[in-house]
């Protein structure tokens, strides 16, 4: 008796448009590859919502640990001169 | 320590900051999503049944588009909730094995049964206008996945609804029968649509959680008031009238005064003893036990096709 069980799952990544990045969309389970791409199509892109769609198995996704947010981010924490607004620019000069 | 990540945790939801897969939360907070998440799933794919009844049987080809693309739909929709699920770790296949065991519900309106045509507007309308009253005040529930998943949902609902009011309109501008039929569906949809919303506040005894969890935004009774006060004027473009003699526009209050909704009917309905309950499950353990092949098939050739590229590696 096959088991469905066995069917790993995979996150989805859709590109809507041609120029925007690929956004996480869910997940679904399927057999292989091909398969979670023809499903993802099913589920994900009814409504033109689709030019392009990566599959990943979820086992593969490598994640920081929210946990470890607080150290892993605090570098930026206090460097606001990576900001534009930190820079005095005299108005006459105009856009800059 | 639990006592700062509990108060961390509420912390968060105060502050509207979205709890995501794998951040801390109460075991509690999990349990309550995974039940709701998931019976919010079965109750999509099992509404997927009574419209289904009528694809074809559809008076139109645009009927028939329709409603074969709704039915489709809710399919997607299902699939949306259980990838939510899964997200918090419950199993899809054991989700879907307790809605055939009955160790899971799923909404109780899908228990009854579609009789005509003219059903199937009054389920656009009102059913998924009911749910749309819900999910999109569910679109700022405090767990990512469901709020993104509804959304998403909600995008594609009022297509669902327009179709369903779409039917209704031909019907009760239509000729008497039709208009008969229209009024009919109506007379037997209102009431069970208003219970779609859940018991009163005060026999609720799980709002209050879900309120400082903020996994529910609104009360039961706040969200069945706004579904009603919306429905009254499209019942009356309609010409059909809603069966409640005591329904009523309360100046005061800015909303309608509604009748006695029967709590007696749908405890009866949601404990399993409704129209069809029987059916339903039946159906859907048909779905998965005739399916059997085609999993088995995809298995088999997802194996083969692995075996020549590992020969031609």
């Amino acid at each position: 008796m096959s088991n469905s069980k066995d069917w790993p799952l995979w996150e989805v990544f859709i590109r809507s448009k041609q120029g925007l990045n690929h956004k996480h969309v869910g997940n679904l389970r399927a057999a292989d590859a091909e398969m979670a791409v023809d499903n993802a199509r099913d589920v994900y892109t009814r409504r033109k919502e689709g030019v392009s769609i990566w599959v990943v198995e979820s086992k593969h996704i490598s994640a920081s640990s929210p946990d470890d947010s607080g150290a892993l981010f605090e570098p930026a924490n206090d460097k606001i001169y990576r900001h534009p607004t930190f820079y005095d620019i005299p108005d006459e000069i105009g856009h800059m | 320590m639990s006592e700062t990540l509990e108060k961390d945790f509420q912390d968060k939801i105060d502050r509207d900051i979205k709890i995501e897969p794998k951040d801390w939360m109460p075991e509690r907070y999990r349990k309550t999503l995974i039940r709701q998440m998931s019976q919010h799933a079965h109750s999509e794919v099992v509404g997927m049944l009574p419209e289904g009844n009528w694809i074809t049987r559809a008076p139109s080809l645009r009927r028939k588009v329709a409603l074969l693309a709704k039915v489709q739909d809710e399919a997607g929709h299902g699939l949306y909730l259980y990838s939510a699920v899964e997200t918090l770790g419950a199993d899809r296949e054991d989700t879907i094995d307790d809605l055939h065991t009955g160790k899971a519900k799923y909404s109780s309106i899908f228990n009854y049964p579609t009789i005509s045509w003219a059903d199937i507007g009054a389920i656009g309308w009102l059913v998924d206008g009911a749910a749309i009253v819900n999910q999109v005040a569910l679109q700022r529930t405090s767990y990512g996945p469901y709020a993104r998943a509804m959304i998403r949902i909600c995008k594609e609902e009022s297509f669902h609804q327009r179709q369903g009011y779409e039917i209704m309109m031909t019907l009760a501008k239509g000729s008497p029968e039709q208009k008969a039929m229209a009024q009919d569906a109506l007379n037997r949809w209102w009431w069970p649509s208003l219970m779609m919303f859940g018991p009163p506040d005060d026999e609720s005894p799980n709002t209050e959680q879900s309120l400082r969890w903020r996994v529910k935004r609104h009360t039961n009774d706040q969200l069945r008031q706004e579904f009603i006060d919306m429905t009254v004027p499209q019942a009356e473009y309609l010409g059909i009238s809603i069966p409640d003699p005591d329904l009523k526009w309360n100046e005061e209050k800015g909303m309608h005064d509604f009748g006695k909704i029967d709590w007696e009917e749908f405890w009866h309905v949601v404990k399993g003893n409704g129209p069809c309950n029987k059916d339903r499950i039946k159906a859907r353990k048909a779905a998965k036990d005739n399916g059997e092949w085609v999993r088995e098939a995809a298995n088999a050739y997802a194996k083969k096709k692995k075996e020549r590229n590992n020969k031609v590696a």
